[in-house]
Formats: structure tokens, C-alpha cells, sequence
């Protein structure tokens, strides 16, 4: 029975990979609302995550507002339904697309590099050396990191939200000829609170796990550079998969019925 | 009186690699021990074990009397303010300048406040022999003996009472080993710290040492008196000492 040997093994090693990530995410959550804090490198992250991923953010969410008013007009046109552009760009934003495109384009830029630089600190022992001056690592690096994941998506998605609508107002009113003042009541019309607030849990949600998967990966990095690049690639991985997999468990969570 | 550092049959291993093989050492308050001993036998991993970065399998090691093994992260922080630690490489925090690096311990481990700490760790870089003007450069921006002596500032910014060398003179030119060497000494005499330090560079070793010890297979083969090193009557010592390639101790080279 080697192939049900192995299937066992494959299942083991999965276990004590999930056994591991659970420790390390308990050990640094639990630090992180225990004092010592160390408000500087907070904000510092929160610059890094937040502020820095403006442009990709922006630049992400406009052309996806853009793309979905000239999409569902071309689509929406075979059943003579055009007027539903309007809610089409918003609510997909909203729901959908602004939290997982900025979640994704956040994997890329930020995941990438705090496994790098974590990564980095492990290998060239800065992580032993930070733990000689009596500073706890989890407090110090991965604590501000998991915190300001979580404060800062949902800021940047709210931002992705709004300039994505307003990419769809773009081509609604210039391209496709839609009246301003229609397109941005019909935006409005079957809005609800709960769209934004589902895409901006989501965004929380997100935001935790790729800091989570930077962090993890950098961590546990071994053996030089290679090791780090690996950790690097891991991280952007595993984070994006993750990112899906929750984005389908969120939704089902606030809209199934 | 108890000793400062005290283990005793400290195993430690990787996997089926027994690194650590029941090291067994006192070291009295205010001694300098020098550890030798080839690439890869475990005088890293036995720093780090002293100091709970590694976790031994068996054995016991106290500071002051006290055993440090498996000690709760709490504790763990107390006993480490006892330490200072110059790393293998240096392990500056490239995110941070200088003298931010030589005030690390103190501003978070000791909660100093930052002007207070800059003006401590410009001191603590004057007595290493740099100029105040290193102190707003990022450490990348360092030759390599100078990024040692900002390691060694840093190790010895809080004043510790152990303090442990990790290769301090590796890769530097003799002259600028011989400056750090100078350095150690001073520092370690004016602190009046306890300090291991380990190394393959025997003018170095002789320089710092009260004692030596030299590591070998897992296990401490010879310790004593470092004015003994040369009639130690160990086969191993003097083969390493001499640095000769004949001799008990074999290198695993495969043809
Ligand atoms: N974290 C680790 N994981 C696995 N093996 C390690 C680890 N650290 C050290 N080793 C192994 O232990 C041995 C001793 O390493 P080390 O103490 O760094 O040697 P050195 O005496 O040159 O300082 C080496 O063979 C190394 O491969
Ligand atoms: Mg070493």
C-alpha cells in the first residue's frame, strides 16, 4: 500500500505545518496585546503597508472600474440592460473586487517583503541578536506588522472602492454616454451598508494574513539567501491562496442564504 | 563561591548530528575563557544553548547559581540583561543607524530614553575608536572591521556582566584583528565581565584568555590555564595549535 503510506505522510506533514502556523500565529497574537508595544515600528508598518501601497492600489482599482462599466455595458447590451452598468461597477467593487485585487496586489509588494527582510534578519542572526537585548521578536517585528496589516487594507480598499466607482463613472459618462447625474444616483440606488462593511472585513481579514505569511515564512527561513528567496516566493503564495480561500468563506458567511 | 557560568553534560543535537556532546565547564566570576576549535564543531551552538537561543536535550547550565535551562520568556529577558553577545557576523539591524543599533539594549530592553541613550551609545562608540560622525551612517555603509567594533560597542552598551565573542577577529587584517583583540581586553578589564569568547586565531586566543578550552567531537578535550596551552600534553591542542594538517584530529575531506 505505498500509495496510501504516502498519502499518510503528505496528510502528517500537512498536520504539523497547520500544528506550527497555529502555534506562531497564537504566540504572536497574544503578544501583540501584551506590553511591551513598540508604537514606533507600528507606525512605521503602517506607512510601509498603508501609505506605500497607494499608487499599485489605485492604479489596480481604476482600471477594474473601468474594465467592469465597458464589460457589462457590451454584455449587458444582448439583453438590453444597460442601466444596471451604474450598480454593476459598484457592487462588484465594493464586494468583491476592491478587497481581493487589493489583497492581492498587497501580497505581491508587502508579503514579499517582510519575508524578505524577516527572512534577511533571520539568516544574518538579527533575530538572535534582537532576542540577546531583551527584546521579544514577536513583540517587536511581527506584532506591528499583523496589527497594521489589519488596520491598513481595509483603509486601502475603501480608497480602491471609491476611485474604482469613480473609474466606471469615467467610461459610463465619457465613453458610453450615461448623464452624470444618473450614473451617480443609479451608483447609489442599491447600495447597502453591508456591501462596504462585507469588503471592508474582508480587507481586515486579508490584511492579517498576508503579514501572517510574511512574518511566518520570513521567520522560519534557513540557510542563506536561497533560503530567504524561497521564503520570499512562499509567502506571496501561500498568502494569495489563502486570500481566495477566505474571500469564498466570507462571503458565503454575510450573503447565503 | 558559585561560578558565574557553570554547565554541566550539555548535549545537544540536530537531527542524528550530535553537535554538543556532554560539555561540562565552570567559569568563576570575572574569568575570561577562550574556546578553539575547527569550523563546525559547535562553539556557536554552544553560546547560543548558554544563552536559550538553542534549547540542550540533557544537561544543566546556571548563571549565578541559577539554571537557565527551559526558562519561561519572562525569566528568560531577566537573565539576558546579565548578557552582552558580538556575533559571528556582526547581526547589525540594517534598518537601523548606527548608533540606534549601540542603543538598542538600551532604549528597548532598558526602556532609556533616546537622548539619553544616543549620548551613551556615542560614548560607547568613542571607546571602540569611532568618531561621532559614524553614527548617523546605516551599518551597510561600514567596512568590515568597522562594523565589527559597532557590534562590540553594541555588545558592551549596557554594561553586562557576561559577555561572549563569537569569532571577533575573523576576517579582518591582522592589524585590525589586532586592534579588536586590543579592544576586547580593554573593554572586559574596565567592565571587570566575565566573557567566553570563541576563535581560530590563536594570537587573538592568547591575547584574551585566562583560560582555554578546546572543543572537539562534541566534547570539551582539554581545559586549562591559558599560559598551559603549550605543555598541555594534548594531542589534539597541540595539532590545533600548530595548525598542522597531520594528526589526530582528521579532517572528513572525500576524494
Ligand atoms: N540551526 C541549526 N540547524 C541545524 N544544524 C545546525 C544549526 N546550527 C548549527 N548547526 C550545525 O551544528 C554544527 C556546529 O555549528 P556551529 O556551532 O555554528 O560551528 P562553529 O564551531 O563553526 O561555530 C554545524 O555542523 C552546523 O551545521
Ligand atoms: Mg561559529
Amino acid at each position: 500500500m505505498p500509495l496510501v503510506a504516502a498519502a499518510g505522510r503528505l496528510f502528517l506533514t500537512f498536520l504539523a505545518a497547520a500544528g506550527r502556523l497555529t502555534a506562531f500565529t497564537a504566540v504572536a497574537v497574544s503578544n501583540a496585546f501584551l506590553p511591551p508595544s513598540y508604537p514606533r515600528q507600528i507606525a512605521r508598518q503602517m506607512f510601509e503597508i498603508g501609505y506605500l501601497s497607494l499608487p499599485v492600489v489605485g492604479l489596480t482599482a481604476i482600471f477594474t472600474g473601468m474594465v467592469l462599466a465597458l464589460q457589462s455595458h457590451t454584455g449587458f447590451a444582448r439583453f438590453a440592460a444597460e442601466g444596471a452598468v451604474a450598480t454593476v461597477v459598484v457592487l462588484s467593487m465594493t464586494r468583491e473586487l476592491g478587497p481581493v485585487l487589493a489583497g492581492l496586489m498587497v501580497a505581491g509588494r508587502v508579503g514579499a517583503a517582510m519575508a524578505a527582510e524577516i527572512g534577511t534578519m533571520r539568516v544574518t542572526e538579527q533575530i538572535d541578536a534582537l532576542t540577546t537585548l531583551s527584546t521579544n521578536p514577536y513583540k517587536y517585528l511581527i506584532a506591528p506588522r499583523l496589527i497594521a496589516g489589519l488596520l491598513m487594507l481595509p483603509l486601502l480598499v475603501l480608497v480602491a472602492d471609491v476611485i474604482g466607482v469613480f473609474g466606471g463613472y469615467l467610461i459610463g459618462t465619457y465613453k458610453l454616454g450615461f448623464n452624470p447625474a444618473t450614473y451617480i444616483s443609479r451608483t447609489w440606488e442599491f447600495l447597502e451598508p453591508v456591501d462596504v462593511f462585507s469588503g471592508l472585513v474582508k480587507a481586515a481579514v486579508f490584511g492579517f494574513l498576508i503579514s501572517l505569511m510574511g512574518c511566518y515564512h520570513g521567520f522560519h527561513s534557513k540557510g542563506g539567501a536561497q533560503g530567504v528567496g524561497a521564503a520570499t516566493t512562499t509567502a506571496v503564495v501561500s498568502a494569495s491562496i489563502l486570500i481566495l480561500t477566505f474571500n469564498y468563506i466570507i462571503t458565503e458567511l454575510f450573503f447565503a442564504r | 563561591m558559585t561560578p558565574k557560568i557553570q554547565l554541566t553534560d550539555v548535549h545537544k543535537s540536530f537531527g542524528p548530528k550530535k553537535v554538543l556532546d556532554g560539555i561540562t565547564v565552570d567559569l568563576p566570576a570575572g574569568q575570561s575563557l577562550v574556546v578553539i576549535g575547527g569550523s563546525g564543531s559547535g562553539k556557536s551552538v554552544l553560546l547560543k544553548c548558554i544563552l536559550g537561543l538553542m534549547r540542550p536535550e540533557t544537561g544543566s547550565i546556571k548563571i549565578d547559581g541559577e539554571e537557565v535551562v527551559g526558562l519561561p520568556q519572562r525569566e528568560r529577558e531577566r537573565v539576558l540583561r546579565k548578557f552582552g553577545m558580538l556575533f559571528q557576523g556582526g547581526a547589525l539591524f540594517d534598518s537601523l543607524t548606527v548608533w540606534e543599533n549601540v542603543a538598542f539594549g538600551l532604549i528597548q530592553g532598558q526602556r532609556m530614553r533616546r537622548a539619553e541613550a544616543r549620548e551613551r551609545a556615542l560614548a560607547k562608540l568613542a571607546a571602540v575608536g569611532l568618531a561621532a560622525d559614524v553614527a548617523e551612517l546605516w551599518p551597510a555603509e561600514l567596512s568590515g572591521g568597522m562594523q565589527k567594533r559597532v557590534a562590540l560597542a553594541r555588545a558592551i552598551a549596557s554594561e553586562p556582566e557576561i559577555i561572549f565573542f563569537d569569532e571577533p577577529t575573523t576576517g579582518l587584517d591582522p592589524i585590525m584583528a589586532d586592534v579588536i583583540n586590543n579592544l576586547i581586553v580593554d573593554c572586559v578589564k574596565q567592565l571587570g565581565a566575565t566573557t567566553i569568547s570563541i576563535t581560530h586565531d590563536m594570537h587573538s586566543a592568547r591575547k584574551i584568555a585566562d583560560r582555554m578550552a578546546m572543543i572537539y567531537k562534541g566534547r570539551l578535550t582539554w581545559v586549562g590555564p591559558a599560559a598551559e596551552i603549550d605543555a598541555s600534553g594534548n594531542p589534539y591542542v597541540d595539532q590545533f595549535i600548530h595548525g598542522r594538517a597531520e594528526g589526530p584530529i582528521t579532517m572528513e575531506l572525500r576524494r
